[in-house]
């Protein structure tokens, strides 16, 4: 809001904190006034989710000092924050499923009659919530689990208001988001800041953080950067202090066409529960982009060609030959490597080494060639190659950064020199300079002659990163299209305006 | 990244430091100190070789049990398939020496069928491993009693006796070496070895997280089966020590399950899996049977063995689960 200096709601006065003896925060100072959407931007490792704790509850500083409407405040715990009105909206919602968006909402502190649980009262008092933010359509008494995500985040900001948040924390609230569900999300930012709320918004997404924030607070290495109004700021300079690089390096070059050599992969007639006449050739040496929306069957492909949900239908062929891409084993033995997109769940063991993780494909499939300590040192090389920084290779995996961790997940497959590679979001929830060293490595992959297929939701990625791309649409091809396409011609195969026209 | 392939030694110390198996190191040396306190010649060889060789057997079941646990399942079947064995080698041998290697072949092969079992039923029709065990310790039960009318029948050879009761004599500085000290010695070396192989690995990467194991080339079924099967194995060797020790009763392997679940999660290994070591399901195995040893010269009643298990159980996983969520 420009017009500011009213009593900050939130202020921030040389925050520090420290784990082990590593310095995560260091004499951090940030302010948010009633109404404001202040973005707090940065890599991974940046701290902001520390800052974002400590302003929650969630951990103590070591040092420095929090003010909330005024007042000097320590928070014992979680508990204590939001009774003072400090909320937070977590990337993964905290919500039962099985209960009702009224029983969500008020969780804890139901309105009673009597020493019961008054339902008309709660059922009453939530629409009433839902109405301030402008969310009539949502109904009080409809089952969580069965709402979109767009709509259960509603729920999880309702629940904060009922418990009179005067501050908002919103850690990455579009990273589960389909596109059109963003614009829905805009639009609660404004109403929320219009009932006096402020807001911290954390996003890796500068686009957001341009179209909604009023300032915008750059931290690098625990350190406060710069504090800066958003019409004074580029995306440029925001990229260059966050990492410290310009925005213009950002998608290495593409293929040339020497570079790309023969059909690696061909897939005729494919077909499953989800997919239906999947005709593709993957040549080695390019990066085929896989564009569509949510649910197009962009992953079901992937999936399919890695063996977890087969073709039942159809032939493929890889080098030529036909190849039976059963299970993920077998896939895996056939040359094929798969990065998946949900990485906490299906691409790391979280509890095991930096090194057992890499070696775990290794381990599971290989017959050991060259000697054990042969191939650990090989994979240390493959660590260090994809520039993996963590404590040491004995370091527990949770512990890493999205980015590193997914380095690692690809070094585990670099070690089984795969000839056909498949990246489904690479880069999902993954800093911006982590991404980029991701870009670099998957087309240093292809120019080294391995066939990519990379799936991506974020249209610039695959803009840039393709050599071509196909466009899914409800389980089939809507389309091909070259390197030099746009966005828009992305989006209407994606949705189907345009019949797609093989280009 | 270093690529040095041998760490310095202060941080190979370290590691062994974070597999967390220090604390149990510092209760195991309160135990002895205090059983020393009781009981001074403890210490001494003959008395220390006995006690270990009477332990073996919780040992090895606790190895067996770790490699279950560690791959996210459990198994309670262990007890009640140890008494099987004493109580069908028993009927098979039926004092007759000649029998005696066949018959260990015999339970050798049936602990490993018995874990296949298991392992089939859990993997392949996803019944969860609690249940699938808890039904074969009552099918087990159940068939033995069955088998034999109530009564155990026949009788162990002296030559199968031997593994469980007899010693290397007059080993110079030590005495007597039990048998079961030897073969605990030799198989703890194995299952240490095996844990350091790829399929060790796999295994505990298994329990940690499936999904992935199986995104990257695993044979997630496989590897648990095998794991039901080692432990069945284990139960199959530690039937022999025990038959050769205590004899034949339908009480032979009672409650060995429990002794072996909370010998690894007093081991520091996770329950649900993905962590921990078999050195320390093994150490945690010989801190019970050293509790239990001092619990006795103290005149505490054995009655209170199971009631000392339960609160061992509660209070380690209470305490692992505090340490890993407060990272």
């Amino acid at each position: 809001m420009s017009d500011r200096p009213q009593t900050p709601l939130l202020a921030l006065r040389g925050i520090s904190k420290s784990f082990f003896g590593v310095r995560v925060l260091d004499g951090v100072d940030l302010d948010v006034a009633p109404g404001e959407v202040h973005a707090v931007v940065g890599e991974n490792g940046a701290g902001k989710s520390t800052l974002m704790k400590i302003i929650s509850g969630g951990h103590a500083p070591d040092g420095g000092v929090i003010e909330f409407a005024g007042l000097p405040r320590v928070f014992g715990g979680p508990r204590e924050a939001q009774r003072a009105g400090i909320g937070i909206i977590h990337q993964e919602f905290n919500l039962l499923p099985e209960r009702t968006v009224a029983e969500n909402v008020f969780l804890g502190h139901e309105p009673r009659r009597r020493g019961l649980v008054d339902r008309r009262r709660m059922l009453s008092r939530t629409r009433e919530l839902l109405a301030t933010i402008g969310e009539t359509a949502l109904p009080a008494d409809a089952v969580v689990g069965r709402l979109g995500v767009a709509q259960q985040q509603v729920v999880e900001i309702a629940k904060a208001l009922a418990l009179d948040a005067r501050l908002l924390i919103m850690d990455e609230p579009t990273a589960a988001l389909a596109d059109h569900e963003v614009e829905l999300l805009y639009g609660l930012v404004r109403r929320l800041q219009q009932q006096g709320i402020g807001l911290l918004y954390v996003s890796h997404r500068l686009t957001e953080v341009f179209d909604l924030s009023d300032r915008i607070t750059v931290l690098k290495d625990g350190r406060r950067v710069r504090t800066m109004p958003t019409a004074e700021a580029t995306a440029e300079d925001l990229v260059r202090q966050m990492v410290g690089r310009e925005l213009s390096s950002y998608y290495p070059d593409r293929a040339a066409p020497e570079d790309v050599g023969a059909v690696r992969l061909t897939v005729r007639g494919g077909g499953n529960r989800k997919l239906r006449d999947i005709d593709l050739d993957l040549r080695a040496g390019e990066v085929l982009g896989v564009g569509g929306l949510q649910g197009s069957g962009r992953s079901a492909l992937a999936r399919a060609l890695f063996g977890v949900e087969p073709f039942t239908t159809g032939l493929v062929t890889i080098d030529g030959k036909p190849a039976r891409l059963r299970s993920p084993r077998a896939a895996t033995r056939a040359g094929v490597a798969y990065v998946t997109e949900d990485r906490k769940g299906e691409g790391i063991v979280g509890r095991q080494s930096v090194l057992d993780n890499a070696l775990l494909a290794s381990r599971a499939v290989l017959p050991l060639r060259s000697g054990r300590a042969a191939r650990t040192v090989r994979v240390r090389e493959l660590l260090a190659t994809v520039e993996v920084r963590a404590a040491g290779d004995h370091q527990e995996i949770r512990f890493l950064s999205g980015g590193n961790q997914q380095k690692v997940v690809l070094a585990r497959w670099l070690a089984l020199d795969p000839l056909i590679l498949l990246f489904d979001e690479p880069t999902r929830g993954i800093d911006v300079g982590a991404k980029s060293a991701i870009h670099d490595l998957v087309r240093r992959l292809a120019r080294s002659g391995a066939a990519v297929l990379m799936i991506s939701s974020e249209l610039p990625e695959l803009l840039g990163m393709s050599d071509r791309m196909l466009v899914m649409r409800d389980g089939r091809i809507a389309g091909e299209l070259s390197a030099g396409a746009t966005e828009e011609d992305v989006v209407a195969l994606a949705v189907g305006t345009v019949r797609g026209a093989a280009a | 990244m270093r690529l040095v392939q041998r760490r310095p030694l202060p941080s190979r110390l370290a590691r062994v430091r974070s597999g967390g198996l220090l604390p149990l190191i510092a209760i195991l040396a309160v135990l002895l100190v205090l059983i020393t306190v009781r009981q001074p010649d403890f210490m001494a060889p003959p008395s220390l070789m006995s006690f270990l060789g009477r332990s073996a057997p919780l040992i090895l079941l606790a190895a067996g049990q770790y490699f279950v646990i560690v791959s996210g399942e459990f198994d309670l079947s262990v007890g009640s398939l140890v008494t099987a064995q004493v109580v069908v080698a028993a009927r098979l041998i039926d004092s007759d020496p000649s029998r005696t290697w066949p018959v260990v072949l015999v339970l050798l092969a049936g602990g490993l069928l018995v874990g296949l079992v298991n392992g089939l039923i859990t993997t392949r029709l996803r019944v969860p491993s609690f249940i699938t065990t808890l039904g074969m310790f009552l099918i087990l039960v159940g068939a033995v009693y069955l088998w034999s009318n109530g009564a155990p029948k026949g009788g162990l050879s002296e030559e199968f006796r031997r593994f469980g009761r007899r010693a290397f004599e007059d080993v110079p500085g030590l005495g007597r070496i039990p048998y079961a000290l030897v073969i605990l010695l030799v198989l703890a070396t194995l299952a240490v070895l095996l844990m350091r192989s790829d399929f060790g690995r796999v295994l505990v990467a298994v329990g940690d997280n499936p999904r992935t194991a199986e995104l990257s080339g695993a044979r997630v079924h496989r590897t648990r089966t095998i794991a039901f099967m080692l432990s069945g194995l284990a139960a199959a060797v530690a039937a022999i020590l025990i038959g050769g020790y205590s004899g034949v009763s339908f009480q032979a392997g009672a409650g060995l399950e429990f002794g072996a679940i909370t010998a690894v999660v007093l081991g520091g290994v996770a329950l649900g899996g993905g962590r921990g070591s078999v050195v320390g399901a093994m150490l945690g195995a010989l801190t019970l049977e050293l509790l239990f040893t001092l619990m006795n010269f103290y005149g505490v009643s054995g009655a209170l063995r199971p009631t000392v298990q339960g609160a061992i159980i509660l209070f380690a996983v209470a305490v692992s689960t505090r340490r890993s969520t407060s990272r």
